[in-house]
């Protein structure tokens, strides 16, 4: 009780002084961010869950491309799960003279598990949800269908040997993701159908699919059992792995914002080391005469103990709360990311959040309140015992720095879920230490030979040859800051401009597939007369790997799940004079044109890294029956994010000519041009379009959202920042004005001494900011390039604003904080020194 | 039955090595002062007298030699074991008054008590205060007190656990003579209703005057200074 009392009157007193009040900020703010972002992040990711529920059609399905083995059925009734069936494939669908090519989805009466199918009696009118499916004997089709075949609700349709009512125009259905295949427009059948069509024979493409749903059952379970089951061509997916596309986006912005938040949390880490050192220094003297009044080391120690749980329970605690409220303006800053508003934001950020402010005030305090509990009683009458460190002990001070730096390591792995981006922000924040220390020893020792002089610029030197290792502290923590906010700001426009800029706004967004040779010319043509200029048509050749080197390609060869699937597939193979100008060259040579028919082959990086092959390899590929052989010559990296058509493989041109090949198109088209495609899909009905503009809508949506989003964190770590220069300022006040007040009564004028501080605050700012773009500008070319994946450019505008701000910024604040103390008579400083 | 001395030094010796030397504060210093008796150490700046001061209440170690607080050696015992000694037996003055500035004029009286697990440090501390005559300054903090006030605070606080042994380390020094006056006569007359042993170190000649014995420190030695009249009047 008598430590408790005596923590918090200590508190109490810090507190009016102001040593605690830079510390409790900090730590509010770096709370505070964190939560924020987590809350944030957590709600994004549950309704991502709930949106890859919705578009899968349950919580879990399992597909196969044969009729799945009855003991998955089986199994998932045991357990209580509620289940539906779905078979899909391609097929013709005519109205007697015309016919198209239709996605048919037949499904069991209890589709969807999840979500619900829109329907309506007419195009363009509003949908009802249905309450069942489609009954036997009847269908449903999509407007486009409708549109193509000139057909209207009550007409007939032929699917294979039979012949359907269509019974309703399907609006929207779950399931409806980003999967290419459901590109093609659809017609949703009764499962009970689709025998009597005899469309479903042996080969057919068909994809079966057992959709889940937890009922009162749970599913993981399921999912474990299920697993271990799997056969060839049978696969288990789940909500994490619906909508690729928007995962993709939104985990590269929670990682942005991750960022963002743990700039803030390293700022105010800074922040709080720095405002603890005047914090113990003005404290010594009291835990000293306790210790001379009897006070145990054990009592001293719990009322440091206390101290610090008191300030990280009020802070976590606050921080917390202004993290809460933060955060649903954050949400409503990202607006309507998905069709319905975010979930409600869970407890474990707010826990996390709480968590993390007391590891990051006990990491950085900690060893500052040691040196407390370990003050001589002998201090009370030798004040000089903590002013001059031996070199063993700053060598301990030094290592107390170790404690906050592993929770930073920490922090940072846990924020950016990247062992690469923290691993890179450590090394960053270790090599600044060492770079700063480093100049403080050189400066100091160069400003060793300087001569005395009565100058202002000389005493401001002479200040810094006094104080080398607070010079030191100060230098680098300033740069700590200044690094982490230069790096925000090159995040914040470039590498999100980057980001924006790897889907730019004419990306392709409109895939046209299966032209054939004889149409190509027709195609250009009108794809011409429509304005669009330069659209390129690239082969395609289908074909399966069969040997390397002489060995036979088998699924059991390969443990990685990609690599299996590569090799059971069959993939396309294009050829090409010229690299596409977005991909890029890593191993071997791009051919000549005297190389025309030659049997090379160019891979992409990742299927060569899958399936272990490497330049030189000898692939033999099974093409429509036919074997072809061809060498590797090169490797290359491809941007799949860029929209437009890629191939695994490419060959030199000649090389695939005795083969079948179809053709593939990407081109931009604004959303709601359809006139175009829906003329040159009526002229060659053979022709697949697949509409990707309503995905590339809504994930540039994402990434406009989400920049404002981080904009908003930003904000914290600008506060954060502040905090920091106060703190450096603040750290050797006590010390600068008992200086300057005795050089006052020395006859030193006031211009002198402005002149003094403004050189010394000067040097500091320059020196920080120096080593501050440096390593901000590594930072950032790592983390962009390396954990981001986008390029990077060297910003000349935003380093040089940054040593400008510093070297002006610095002195000027210094100058303010030292400003009331020179108006002062000096007697009355000399009183309190 | 014999009482130990309440303070003894033995072959004291303390020396402070820098790069470039090593100096010599106290040479073997021997010193007994008995239980009740009120002591004076006098010297010149710089002689040592606040280190044989921090020596003799455990506050720091000798080189060699023995201290013995009411018979027992506390160079042989460990931070906390001296910390205890000192709570036990010993009140502190100091020229810079020491007060905790985060606690009021009656907590900081209070402290001392509570640190030995006194229940009624409360009631102590305010009849304390309230010999010192700062009855209506209970709940005001340091900052809030005149320099005299803080040193009356001090001696409140250095009286309240009844110690057995006083030390004093220029208690006048940080006052004006009239205020200084008022607590040394302050000091000397709660000392003596109490019996407390009194160790005062000063450069002050006429403080010094008002104890029964006075010693110089001089060459790392303590050496008796003769009787004077002024002394007389005690």
């Amino acid at each position: 009780m008598l430590a408790l009392n005596l923590a918090w009157r200590q508190l109490r007193s810090l507190w009016a002084s102001g040593e605690v009040r830079v510390l409790f900020l900090a730590l509010v703010l770096a709370v505070a961010a964190t939560t924020t972002v987590g809350l944030f992040t957590d709600r994004v990711a549950s309704a991502l869950v709930r949106e890859g529920g919705l578009l899968l059609g349950g919580d879990m399905v399992v597909q196969a491309d044969h009729p799945l083995p009855a003991q998955f059925v089986e199994a998932a009734e045991q357990q209580r799960l509620h289940t539906a069936q779905t078979m899909e494939f391609p097929s013709m669908v005519s109205d007697g003279e015309q016919s198209q090519l239709a996605e048919i989805k037949a499904v069991s009466d209890s589709f969807p598990l999840r979500g619900e199918l829109t329907i309506a009696a007419a195009p363009a009118t509003s949908g009802i949800a249905a309450r069942s499916v489609p009954q036997p004997g009847s269908v449903w089709l999509e407007p486009r269908l409708a549109g193509l075949l000139a057909l209207a609700v009550g007409d007939h349709v032929q699917l294979g040997e039979s012949k359907l009512r269509v019974a309703a125009l399907l609006q929207q259905e779950p399931s409806r993701g980003g999967d290419m295949f459901s590109y093609a427009p659809r017609l949703m059948m009764n499962l009970a159908d689709v025998e009597a069509t005899g469309l479903v024979q042996y080969g057919s493409r068909v994809r079966y699919q057992l959709l889940l749903a937890a009922g009162s059952g749970p599913l993981a379970d399921y999912k474990a059992w299920a697993e271990a089951r799997l056969g060839d061509g049978e696969k288990l997916m789940d909500v994490s792995t619906a909508r690729p596309e928007m995962r993709s986006a939104l985990d590269k912005s929670s990682q942005f914002l991750g960022l963002a938040a743990m700039v803030a949390v390293l700022l105010a880490m800074v922040a709080m080391y720095l405002a603890s050192l005047p914090y113990v220094q003005n404290s010594f003297d009291s835990y000293a005469m306790m210790r001379c009044l009897g006070a145990s080391r054990a009592l001293m120690l719990k009322v440091l103990l206390y101290q610090a749980l008191l300030l990280a329970a009020l802070g976590a605690l606050l921080g917390a709360a202004i993290g809460y409220v933060a955060q649903s303006g954050l949400s409503m800053l990202a607006g309507r990311l998905f069709a319905e508003a975010l979930p409600a934001a869970a407890w474990t950020p707010l826990l996390l959040g709480c968590l993390a402010g007391l590891l990051i005030l006990l990491a950085v305090l900690w060893p500052q309140l040691l040196r407390l509990a370990q003050v001589p009683a002998l201090r009370i009458l030798r004040r000089d015992l903590e002013h001059s460190p031996s070199e063993g002990k700053r060598w301990l001070q030094r290592l107390s720095l170790l404690p906050a730096l592993l929770v930073m390591a920490l922090l940072l792995l846990w924020q950016s879920g990247d062992w690469k981006l923290g691993g890179a922000m450590l090394v960053a924040l270790c090599g600044l230490l060492a770079v700063t220390t480093g100049l403080a020893r050189l400066g100091s020792s160069m400003l060793q030979r300087l001569p005395g002089s009565h100058s202002g610029w000389r005493l401001g030197l002479a200040g810094l040859r006094r104080r080398p290792w607070l010079a030191a502290a100060q230098v680098s923590a300033l740069s700590l800051g200044l690094m982490a906010l230069l790096l925000l700001a090159l995040i914040r426009s470039d590498l999100l401009n980057n980001w924006q800029q790897s889907l730019p706004a004419d990306a392709p967004n409109r895939f046209m597939i299966n032209i054939q040779p004889d149409q190509l010319d027709a195609i250009q043509q009108r794809l011409h007369q429509a304005g669009l200029q330069d659209t390129q048509l690239f082969p395609m050749v289908r074909g399966r790997l069969t040997a390397v080197n002489g060995e036979p390609v088998l699924v059991d060869n390969y443990t990685d799940d990609r690599a299996r699937r590569l090799a059971e597939r069959e993939f396309n193979l294009s050829w090409a004079a010229d690299m596409q100008a977005d991909n890029q060259l890593l191993q071997g040579r791009w051919w000549t044109a005297s190389q025309h028919g030659q049997p090379l082959v160019s891979l992409e990086q990742d299927l060569a890294t899958a399936l272990g092959l490497k330049v030189g390899d000898r692939l033999r590929y099974d093409i429509a029956g036919s074997p072809l052989e061809l060498t590797v010559s090169s490797i290359r990296k491809v941007e799949w994010d860029s929209m437009r058509a890629n191939f695994f493989a490419v060959t030199p041109p000649g090389v695939l000519d005795g083969f079948d090949a179809s053709y593939i198109s990407s081109f931009h088209l604004p959303i709601g041009n359809d006139t175009l495609i829906n003329s040159l899909v009526k002229a060659m009905p053979n022709l697949t379009v697949l509409d990707i503009a309503a995905i590339m809508q809504q994930v540039r949506g994402v990434m406009a959202r989400m920049t404002h989003a981080v904009e908003y964190v930003f904000a914290f770590s600008l506060l954060a920042g502040i905090a920091v220069l106060y703190a450096a300022l603040a750290a050797t006040r006590a010390e600068r004005t008992r200086e300057m007040t005795l050089l006052r009564v020395l006859g030193a004028r006031s211009r002198q001494l402005y002149q003094a501080v403004f050189t010394e605050f000067a040097v500091i700012g320059l020196l920080a900011a120096l080593v501050a773009v440096l390593v901000a500008n590594l930072l950032a070319y790592y983390v962009s390039v390396q954990v981001l994946g986008i390029v990077y450019a060297f910003n000349l505008r935003f380093s040089l604003l940054l040593l400008m701000l510093a070297a002006l910024l610095v002195p000027t604040a210094a100058w303010f904080g030292v400003r009331s103390d020179l108006q002062q008579p000096p007697r009355h400083l000399l009183q309190s020194v | 039955m014999h009482k130990p001395p309440a303070v003894e030094a033995l072959e004291l010796d303390k020396h402070i090595s820098s790069s470039t030397a090593t100096l010599t504060i106290l040479n073997g210093l021997q010193l007994r002062v008995e239980q009740g008796e009120r002591l004076a150490i006098i010297g010149r700046s710089g002689s040592g007298k606040s280190t044989l001061l921090a020596l003799l209440a455990g506050l720091d170690l000798p080189s060699t030699g023995k201290v013995r607080i009411l018979g027992e050696d506390i160079v042989e015992l460990d931070e906390d074991g001296r910390a205890a000694v000192r709570g036990r037996s010993m009140g502190f003055v100091f020229q810079s008054f020491q007060l905790l500035p985060s606690l009021t004029a009656l907590e900081n009286v209070m402290l001392p008590l509570q640190l030995t697990g006194r229940r009624d440090a409360a009631a102590l501390a305010q009849a304390a205060l309230a010999q010192v005559g700062l009855s209506a300054r209970l709940s005001h903090y340091p900052r809030q007190l005149s320099g005299g006030e803080q040193q009356r605070v001090a001696i409140a606080r250095a009286f309240a656990p009844q110690p057995q042994i006083l030390f004093a380390d220029e208690p006048t020094g940080n006052l004006d003579a009239s205020t200084g006056q008022h607590i040394i006569d302050l000091l000397f007359q709660l000392n003596e209703a109490a019996g407390t042993t009194l160790i005062l170190v000063t450069h002050d000649m006429a403080l010094a005057s008002r104890c029964e014995r006075i010693l110089t420190l001089q060459d790392g030695q303590l050496q008796q200074v003769p009787q004077t009249p002024a002394r007389s009047g005690r």
